[in-house]
């Protein structure tokens, strides 16, 4: 922006934007949950990154050595019986650790391409409908009520049911899944984006801009876009937690990611019908996706009162 | 007042319109279309497809079978249910008593729980109490509902509760009823786990909620005014605050609603609660196109509703809305 507004006072405005840079961090690290919440969040990511070294088995390997028809017990609750699997084995006889780690990847991974393709589309029908308001906002607008008004998980189930009839579940692979989560999720972005344009656009800067002789899409993206990120990032975090909770849930209800690919939402799929003779089979994953959540949530908990304290 | 409803009600016919486009254009668009569920069939040849589709009239440009399907659906006709071999409204009509009890129940239980401890909360800001709630709020908003539903399986209907005395706490995991006749007691042991789970997600909303329009108010110059009057903590708070606070939470209530829908399938499927959620999870599994299409058409036509109800009590309840 200072290259092509010559400010008056050029070291007072960089004084700004240090100054603010600092109290960001301060207020951040002041926020212990989300400090913890980091902390969790990375060794998580951690140990999906190194799932291949981690891991104590091969997770799609079925273990013939001890398994004998029902589930392998952890070696905390049966030593002799566990037959070296720390957490278990599944009722397949898959150990249940190295599956949680490499289930971690895929986790982790829906939940940021599927932000990052959801970003893009809200940003991009934002920011359009915010600076040209009009006609163009009309529409844009009436698509996103139309979205918002229609529940978010049974519509991914009917779509995901389509998909998975037409092909017997072998479309639905983690790309598929990707596209038609952030294909439906974006229009809480775009509204945010909206909201922030509708008032951007009228400061001076933006006008300053277009007097000089900027192009739309300039003035949008270099000028304006830089000014609404704080509430994109919060709610793009926050949308990374929801969307790993909606993916086990798919996957749990069998429209998500298939197995035997491991998926923190396919473990828990069988584990209702064994219930009864494993619980550690249910019990883990589900820890794997509370922590991961909640440490995201408090992140961007943690975020919203760094960036802006008066955001709501 | 009466023109705001009116015209709230005729804005929304234009959004239920664009809505019924938008999925059927979805879902005739997506891979495999309305003919999906055939196409892994052998017995099905591609020279059946195409006749299939010829007597559909499949073959037909896009906006002709639009009208044709909304015709059809005015008069009240969704279409035949391959899974329930019945037509989908009377399907869908059949099970509906289940859901609304199932939803009705949660709802009273998390807004009633949910709004008293957001209270509790505002009262005493940053004391250990609120410190508490807020950090079972955001257990509850992190939790994905089915896992809570199969611990809370594990807890009282694999293992059970013990009590002193020899008891046990155990409750059913499936169903609605273990007696072939109604009785009370039993529908209420089934009734127990499904809504817990169910209240869950909205619980912590609400009480989220709560907590901050009432912090909000706390800090308005009517609330100076009245303690300056000389009303006592519990007069100020129920008379001018809680009164003010309150009229928010309508548009909370009616924002959650969409993701109560979404719980409510998962739930059902879980505690097999023999609801229209139920119904339409294994109408998934079975490729059952006409009874997604027209359950999901009612869903979004439900939160239409529930918004522009939102909307009309809102400005019912507070004045300062102008409705001209």
């Amino acid at each position: 922006m200072a290259a092509i507004i010559p400010s008056a006072q050029p070291f007072e405005e960089e004084d700004t934007t240090v100054y603010s840079k600092v109290t960001f961090w301060t207020r951040l690290r002041r926020h212990k949950l989300a400090v913890a919440g980091i902390v969790v969040l990375a060794l998580i990511a951690l140990c999906a990154i190194l799932a291949p070294l981690l891991a104590p088995f091969d997770p799609n390997a079925i273990d013939n050595v001890h398994w004998q028809g029902t589930p392998l017990p952890p070696c905390f609750q049966d030593a002799v019986l566990c037959g070296g699997h720390p957490l278990g084995t599944d009722a397949v006889g898959r150990d249940l650790l190295s599956r949680l780690l490499f289930g971690a990847r895929i986790s982790l991974q829906i939940g940021i391409f599927t932000v990052l393709f959801e970003v893009i589309i809200g940003v991009i029908v934002g920011s359009l409908a915010g600076y040209y308001g009009g006609w163009v906002d009309w529409v844009m607008m009436r698509i996103t009520d139309v979205f918002l008004s229609i529940p978010l998980l049974p519509l991914l189930l009917v779509l995901t049911a389509i998909v998975a009839a037409s092909s017997n579940k072998a479309a639905l692979s983690f790309w598929v899944i990707v596209l038609i989560i952030g294909a439906l999720s974006w229009p809480t972005v775009a509204r945010l984006v909206r909201a922030s344009f509708l008032v951007l656009r009228e400061r001076e800067f933006a006008e300053a801009a277009k007097a000089v002789g900027n192009s739309d899409l300039r003035i949008i993206f270099r000028h304006l876009l830089p000014n609404a990120v704080a509430p994109i990032v919060v709610q793009a975090t926050l949308d990374v937690a929801n969307i790993i909770v909606l993916e086990s849930t798919l996957s749990y209800l069998g429209f998500g990611i298939q197995p035997p690919t491991a998926s923190w939402g396919n473990m828990l799929s069988d584990a209702q019908a064994n219930l009864q003779i494993a619980w550690w089979a249910a019990v883990f994953p589900g820890l794997c996706i509370l922590f991961t959540v909640l440490s995201i949530n408090y992140i961007g908990d943690g975020l919203r009162d760094a960036l802006d304290p008066n955001m709501k | 007042m009466f023109t705001y409803v009116v015209r709230r009600t005729l804005a929304a016919i234009p959004l239920l319109l664009l809505i019924s486009i938008i999925l059927f254009v979805i879902l005739n668009n997506a891979p495999g279309g309305p003919l999906a569920p055939y196409l892994q069939n052998p017995h099905i040849t591609p020279a059946d497809i195409v006749r299939l589709k010829h007597n559909l009239g499949l073959d037909k440009p896009i906006w002709f079978r639009y009208f044709v399907w909304l015709g059809t659906m005015l008069h009240g006709d969704f279409g035949y249910s391959t899974s329930n071999s019945e037509p989908v409204l009377q399907a869908i009509l059949e099970r509906l008593p289940a859901t609304l009890e199932l939803m009705g129940v949660a709802f009273v239980v998390s807004l009633g729980i949910g709004l008293a401890a957001g209270i509790f909360s505002a009262v005493r800001p940053y004391s250990f109490a609120d410190y508490f709630i807020t950090t079972l709020a955001f257990f509850g908003q992190s939790m994905p509902v089915f896992w809570f539903a199969l611990m809370l399986q594990l807890l009282f209907s694999v293992h059970g509760i013990p009590l002193p005395g020899g008891y046990e706490i155990v409750l059913p995991s499936a169903g609605i009823s273990t007696t072939d006749t109604f009785n009370l007691g039993d529908r209420i042991e089934h009734l127990i786990m499904p809504v817990i789970v169910l209240s869950l997600l909205n619980l912590a909303l609400y009480s989220r909620f709560m907590r901050s329009s009432l912090l909000e108010v706390t800090k308005t110059d009517y609330m100076r005014t009245a303690a300056a009057k000389g009303l006592s903590g519990a007069a100020i708070l129920f008379k001018h605050g809680l009164k003010n606070a309150l009229i928010p939470v309508v548009t909370i209530v009616a924002v959650s609603f969409p993701s109560v829908l979404g719980g409510a399938i998962v739930t059902e499927t879980i505690f097999a609660w023999p609801g229209a959620g139920r119904m339409f999870y294994s109408a998934l599994l079975q490729s059952d196109i006409a009874l997604m299409m027209g359950y999901l058409l009612i869903l979004a036509f439900a939160v239409v509703f529930a918004n522009l109800l939102a909307d009309v009590l809102y400005a019912w309840l507070d004045p300062r809305v102008k409705y001209d």
